[in-house]
């Protein structure tokens, strides 16, 4: 499709805007249109946090994904109770299950589950859940290629903290192996 | 090279590119970005970084750094904007070059921090006491911030004023892919600076007093030649009706984004709509009604405001054509499809 | 033969002065000027004026000035010296614009420890509007605000500049003295020759409290005034070095 529109949404620390940046940043690297809009303000202490991406391949309008969401990353259950009704017909929804037990509520939408918190517990470090939700992308998407991944993780980390760097790959990693 | 960056931060980089010598500013959301990073970077560029005891100290700082000549920014959201007005009534006085960005908020009072336009009279109409204005410019996206700050730079030196530029949370918090590269200098004679150098030259006064009514009334009348040099050369506006647009939507900053998906919902039902977004709020372009295709027969006004720049548009249009309304204030946003209703209802002879 | 025994400072310019009769603004324009001739550092001075009877400052000494909106002059400093470091820079404050309105910018110029130098000359009252009452307008003083007098149980006792700055604790150099009479203008410049000297060896923030007069807000001769300042204004306003972290000046 000629735009996508992503929200993602979580817990506060859950690296919700992270992955959010780091997606923007694979489609910068492939010379797409795009925009990255973090909610601001009271809500980021502490609470729920969401960034809207929108990738595209011509001038993007408002980057606002409150209504109209192709995709949506769900990291909690508030994120689940917010925003699955303003997903639409026939887009999807990425649940961390590890978090999210209930089952998601539209059979018009299609449901991608993954244990993303407890995969990144056994890989030692929980704040990489997020990279094991990027797998999600990977399987049920176009927008970008594992070696996509792997070329802005590098561009990210290596030269500070290449160990995370190999942390992350491994977390999409498992994302992946979780999804076949 | 294109990089991801959020429009505050690249508000930032620009300045400092565009030869930004010193910061002056107090924390207020949604702008922290900017002294945060301007605290760090303007700093490791060899520039002064205040944070000010309050935005009336930080305005002042702008006024003590511009008298000596250098390049001076300052940033605020809207209720910090209304107490720099003093500053920027003084500056505009004294005829001092100045930018002042003002990620603006919902209010009035405290309001909230969420997006809105309820400043536009602030900032189009003067701001503070006496016979003056500041050039205003109004970006849609990240990099036309970056042009603009490099433009309002220039603007600021070449007509001796301070000049503002509006964003609001959206473009200040959201990230684009966007380039920032030094542009040409332009040469701009200061030799006016008060920097101390009475030995080689008279001595130089920054003022706004003048009690001689003949030498104050001089004073804003040249001040007001200026004026026109700049309603001449620096009016800006994104003009995209078309020969057979039936209706054209006017709006400015990071909310007119969504008039251009708006532009594009009325394609897919059949009406043809063209978007009118004034860069430049002072001065307006007016000129940009009196030329529009025969086929446009209705103006809708959108605006984050219960209708401010509206009324400008009722000068430009002159009465020629009708002239409606449609706004969200609060902070609350419109969706593309709330401004392709109210278009679709106005061109369906509903309204 | 005759020879030069006095002249005019050259740190002064040719500008008549608009100070009414009696009034110590002239004799201080004159101490500063002296100084900072002296000093040598003139030519690269900028004096931040005020709003109040030395509005019109900047006309008054040869050398660059900034008309500052009231009582921000501290904060236009700050700006000014930040971007020129190696230039010299005071601003000349009366007590409403220093003590009332510009509070905020003096206690933070202060705070911040910049290095620039504070001429800031007590009257006790409001001189260019017309006489009103200002924050160190004493008790019982009358003016046209306080036309029965100061009353401490509502307007609360004179403020202490002098005091309150010297507790900050980045001020460099904090001193009050006096303007009525010949010794006490001779103390009154060398507190100011050491400010700028400060200020010329980047010791930081000082501050000279000069005890001026007013004789038309007073309803003084100038005379009295001068007597005023000896016998009302310093007890309650005691002179001396309040601060004095600069070392070897």
């Amino acid at each position: 499709m000629a735009t996508t529109r992503i929200l993602f949404s979580g817990f506060g620390g859950q690296g919700i805007l992270t992955l959010g940046q780091l997606i923007a940043s694979i489609a910068l690297n492939k010379g797409k249109e795009v925009t990255w809009m973090p909610s601001y303000g009271a809500e980021m202490r502490g609470g729920t946090a969401n960034c809207s991406v929108i990738i595209s391949d011509k001038m993007i309008g408002s980057p606002i994904t409150s209504t109209n969401i192709d995709i949506l990353c769900a990291m909690n259950i508030p994120s689940i109770v917010k925003f699955l009704d303003n997903v639409k017909p026939g887009g999807q929804v990425y649940v961390n299950s590890s978090i999210v037990k209930e089952p998601i509520d539209r059979t018009d939408v299609e449901a991608v589950l993954l244990d993303a918190t407890n995969i990144a517990n056994k890989l030692g470090n929980i704040r990489v859940a997020n990279m094991v939700m990027l797998a999600a992308f990977l399987q049920k998407t176009d927008l970008f290629t594992f070696g996509d991944v792997e070329e802005v993780l590098h561009q990210r980390f290596a030269e500070k903290y290449p160990q995370l760097a190999a942390l992350n790959v491994d977390a999409v990693k498992q994302g992946l192996e979780a999804l076949a | 090279m294109k990089i991801l960056m959020k429009g505050n931060e690249a508000i930032c980089e620009a300045a400092i590119v565009a030869g930004c010598k010193a910061f002056f500013g107090y924390p207020i959301t949604p702008q922290n970005e900017i002294p945060e990073y301007m605290s760090l970077n303007m700093v490791k560029a060899g520039g002064a970084f205040v944070q000010a005891e309050s935005e009336i100290g930080a305005i002042n700082m702008c006024y003590g750094a511009s008298a000596s000549g250098v390049r001076v920014m300052t940033s605020s959201s809207s209720p910090g904007i209304a107490l720099k007005q003093e500053g920027m009534s003084y500056l505009a006085g004294a005829n001092l070059p100045c930018v002042i960005v003002n990620v603006s908020r919902s209010g009035p009072g405290l309001g909230g921090i969420l997006p809105a336009q309820g400043d536009y009279f602030q900032m189009t109409r003067g701001g503070g006491n006496g016979d003056y204005y500041t050039p205003v410019y109004a970006p849609f996206s990240v990099q036309e911030a970056i042009d603009l700050i490099f433009k309002a730079f220039d603007v600021a030196d070449l007509y001796r004023t301070p000049v503002q530029m509006v964003a609001d949370g959206m473009l200040g918090q959201m990230m684009e892919p966007c380039v920032i590269e030094p542009r040409a200098a332009i040469n701009v004679d200061k030799s006016w600076a008060t920097d101390g150098n009475s030995g080689k030259r008279p001595r130089n006064i920054v003022n706004s007093l003048n009690l001689s009514a003949e030498g104050l009334e001089q004073m804003n009348k040249e001040r007001f030649a200026r004026y026109q040099e700049i309603k001449k050369n620096e009016t800006m506006v994104d003009n995209r009706v078309k020969d057979g647009d039936e209706i054209a939507i006017v709006a400015y900053g990071a909310p007119s984004r969504v008039a251009v998906n708006a532009v594009d919902e009325l394609a897919a039902r059949g009406i043809k709509a063209g978007l009118i977004r004034p860069i430049t709020l002072w001065p307006y372009p007016y000129d940009v009604f009196q030329n529009l295709p025969s086929s446009v027969k209705n103006i809708l006004v959108c605006e984050l405001s219960m209708g401010q720049m509206l009324d400008d548009v009722k000068i430009g249009v002159a009465g020629r054509l009708p002239v409606h309304f449609y706004g969200r204030c609060g902070g609350a946003i419109f969706e593309p499809a709330e401004i392709a209703d109210a278009a679709e209802k106005i061109v369906r002879g509903g309204a | 033969m005759s020879k030069i025994v006095y002249e005019k400072s050259r740190g002064l310019s040719e500008t008549q002065l608009s100070y009414c009769p009696g009034c110590t603004h002239g004799i201080i324009h004159k101490l500063i000027a002296e100084s900072l001739v002296e000093l040598d550092l003139l030519e690269r001075t900028i004096v931040i004026s005020p709003v109040g009877c030395s509005v019109m400052a900047y006309d008054f000494f040869n050398c660059d000035g900034i008309q500052a909106s009231h009582g921000r002059a501290p904060a236009v400093a700050t700006g000014l010296k930040r971007t020129n470091p190696d230039k010299i820079v005071f601003t000349y404050q009366g007590d409403g614009d220093l003590a009332a309105i510009g509070t905020a910018e003096i206690v933070h110029a202060a705070h911040r420890g910049d290095n620039i130098t504070v001429i800031f000359v007590n009257n006790a009252i409001y001189g260019m509007t017309g006489g009103q009452m200002a924050p160190t307008t004493l008790i019982d003083m009358k003016t046209s605000t306080s036309p029965l007098g100061r009353v401490e149980a509502l307007t609360g006792k004179p403020l202490l500049v002098s005091e309150l700055l010297s507790q900050i604790p980045s001020t460099t150099y904090i001193e009050r003295v006096a303007s009525h009479d010949v010794p006490h203008l001779n103390k009154a410049k060398r507190a100011v020759k050491k400010a700028f000297q400060y200020q010329a060896q980047g010791k930081g923030f000082s501050m000279v409290e000069i005890l001026g007069t007013c004789p038309i807000g007073w309803n003084m001769t100038p005379t009295d005034a001068m007597g005023f300042v000896k016998d009302t204004m310093m007890p309650y306003f005691p002179l001396g070095v309040y601060k004095d972290e600069g070392g070897e000046a």
